[in-house]
């Protein structure tokens, strides 16, 4: 399953467009309204979290960008759940920003979020699955 | 028998324990202790040294009797938490294998697999204490007319939990890079393309088996630390191979012994046992364990202190290699190396990544030392040892040691 908060904006020619149906109907998508805000004749917004299979996922998206909606990605933010995290050191692998290092000569596994693009590559690598995506909600 | 400046017995050092006098270090802590004071005082002043580790390790799992139920039934086909426990046993014995996954998991189908539960989840969830749903068929006898059985079990609730694991404690481990031109998802973490990253799986110095390189001390009975409490070595491990290729200094230079270990699950801890999601690959149990050396002699003491820079790991090319079981070694490079964070192949500089968490190794040494202080883990003398270098008769694994 993936899943990613996006902001969509309709322009006043797709805002009658029965578009959010389709992506449920057409793509098997799961949405989650946090906000919605159009008027009829004229532009309108919806933040909403999209969830679904990748694929499916991608293909929405690309549905999306064809009718003529803007799609903006929240940015997620990636956290460490300390009580899983083991130390093991697997996700420096990955981790192309090096906010995921080792500290020597302890071998301790550090998490500096500073430096976290949020690519979210350490999360499916993570052997413990201790790397979690939130959604930075003060992004809205 | 060797004649040695320093002699003690197990049962000399087990005294001292009780009496809360035996002095016990990490193996870490020994070496500087070795060097310093030379082998024979190090042998004489120290009784005990503790190593640790904490990394997966796949030939794991747990036999389960979660007890008989009315009317009774003989379970032929058993799930915990979805997951096949296998139910070949009397009837109502299951064994959770560790790298078992979910009944329906999509596996790699849409790769790599993610594999989020397995038996290893199942075995942290018990120890954990949660509840755990047990589905059990049966065909049906006289004796055991019951055909179905679904219910929550838990820990406490079963009538016995073993955490039974047929091979642990790999004597050193392959280092692992990627040749290939694409990114590769193995049991050693992902691997980036062209040798992107070196991927090693031990604690190096403070490791079990490196520590005892000959299995001197090591044998069938050893009380060890396992998942938190206490277990024993009850085997040789299966591949156990001592007859692997070794160092000047007597260490193996590649995967050569294992150990076959078992304790009372219901004692351990889900700190020390994690079940685990390798990417592509499937599911794991990474386990904490720990096992005391005694200081019977100058012999063990110059065991006990070879460091980091004199263990060396095979380089293996897991993207071509590996899969092809060609048995070809790129090179050798040594645990400091490893641990170092960069190694050289061929001129070009490599970052090296751990897939073994040496923190939490330090953690199970050091626990493990302090229930050696306060007499609360006394010394098991092996009642017979692992077969050793000279003696295996051990069938080839086609250099394949997982």
């Amino acid at each position: 399953m993936h899943a990613e908060m996006l902001v969509l904006q309709f322009s006043r020619e797709v805002v009658d467009q029965p578009i959010i149906y389709r992506l449920v109907k057409d793509f098997s998508l799961e949405f989650n309204l946090l906000k919605a805000a159009i008027n009829p004749r004229q532009e309108g917004l919806i933040v909403m979290e999209l969830r679904g299979h990748p694929k499916d996922f991608r293909r929405g998206l690309k549905y999306l960008r064809e009718s003529g909606v803007k799609v903006k990605k929240v940015a997620g933010e990636v956290r460490r759940n300390e009580d899983l995290c083991y130390q093991c050191g697997t996700c420096t692998a990955v981790c192309p920003s090096g906010a995921l290092h080792i500290e020597r000569p302890d071998m301790a596994v550090v998490f500096d979020a500073a430096r976290c693009s949020a690519c979210e590559l350490c999360c499916p690598v993570c052997p413990a699955r201790a790397m979690e995506v939130k959604l930075n909600r003060s992004a809205l | 028998m060797a004649n040695y400046q320093v002699n003690k017995t197990y049962q000399e050092i087990n005294e001292k324990i009780k009496k809360g006098q035996a002095v016990v270090v990490t193996a870490e802590e020994i070496i500087d202790i070795v060097r310093r004071k030379g082998e024979a005082e190090a042998a004489r002043t120290v009784d005990v040294v503790t190593t640790g580790t904490f990394s997966p390790m796949c030939s794991s799992g747990a036999i389960i009797n979660f007890g008989h139920t009315k009317p009774p039934i003989k379970a032929s086909k058993v799930w915990l938490n979805n997951v096949p426990a296998y139910a070949g046993l009397a009837a109502v014995d299951v064994y959770i294998g560790a790298t078992e996954p979910t009944e329906d998991d999509p596996l790699n189908k849409v790769y790599p697999g993610e594999f989020k539960y397995g038996g290893g989840h199942v075995i942290q969830d018990l120890v954990a204490g949660k509840a755990v749903h047990l589905v059990a068929e049966a065909y049906g006898t006289d004796c055991y007319p019951n055909k179905r059985v679904e219910k929550d079990i838990t820990l406490k609730g079963v009538v016995n939990a073993v955490l039974f694991n047929p091979r642990n404690c790999y004597q050193n481990y392959n280092c692992a890079v990627n040749l290939s031109n694409r990114t590769i998802y193995t049991y050693m973490g992902p691997l980036r393309p062209r040798a992107g990253n070196a991927n090693f799986c031990t604690s190096g110095q403070l490791s079990p088996l490196f520590n005892d390189p000959y299995y001197r001390t090591i044998g069938i009975g050893t009380r060890i630390f396992l998942g938190g409490a206490v277990g024993y070595v009850c085997f040789p491990g299966t591949q156990h191979n001592p007859g692997k290729p070794r160092g000047e200094n007597g260490v193996p230079l590649g995967p050569a012994g294992t150990l076959m270990v078992l304790g009372d699950l219901k004692k351990m801890s889900p700190r020390y046992l994690v079940g685990v999601s390798l990417l592509g690959y499937g599911c794991s149990l990474t386990v904490g364990m720990g096992i005391p050396i005694p200081m019977l002699n100058e012999d063990i003491a110059h065991y006990v202190a070879i460091s980091d820079d004199q263990l060396l790991a095979p380089i293996v090319d897991y993207g071509h290699d590996y899969p092809a079981a060609t048995g070809r070694i790129l090179g050798q490079v040594s645990y400091a190396q490893l641990k170092s964070g960069k190694m050289n192949l061929d001129g070009q500089e490599i970052p090296t990544v751990p897939l073994s968490s040496l923190v939490r190794a330090r953690e199970v040494a050091q626990l493990l030392k302090e229930w050696i202080e306060k007499g609360q883990f006394l010394l098991g003398e092996p009642v017979d040892m692992l077969p050793g270098s000279e003696e295996v008769h051990c069938v080839r694994t086609g250099s394949r040691d997982s």
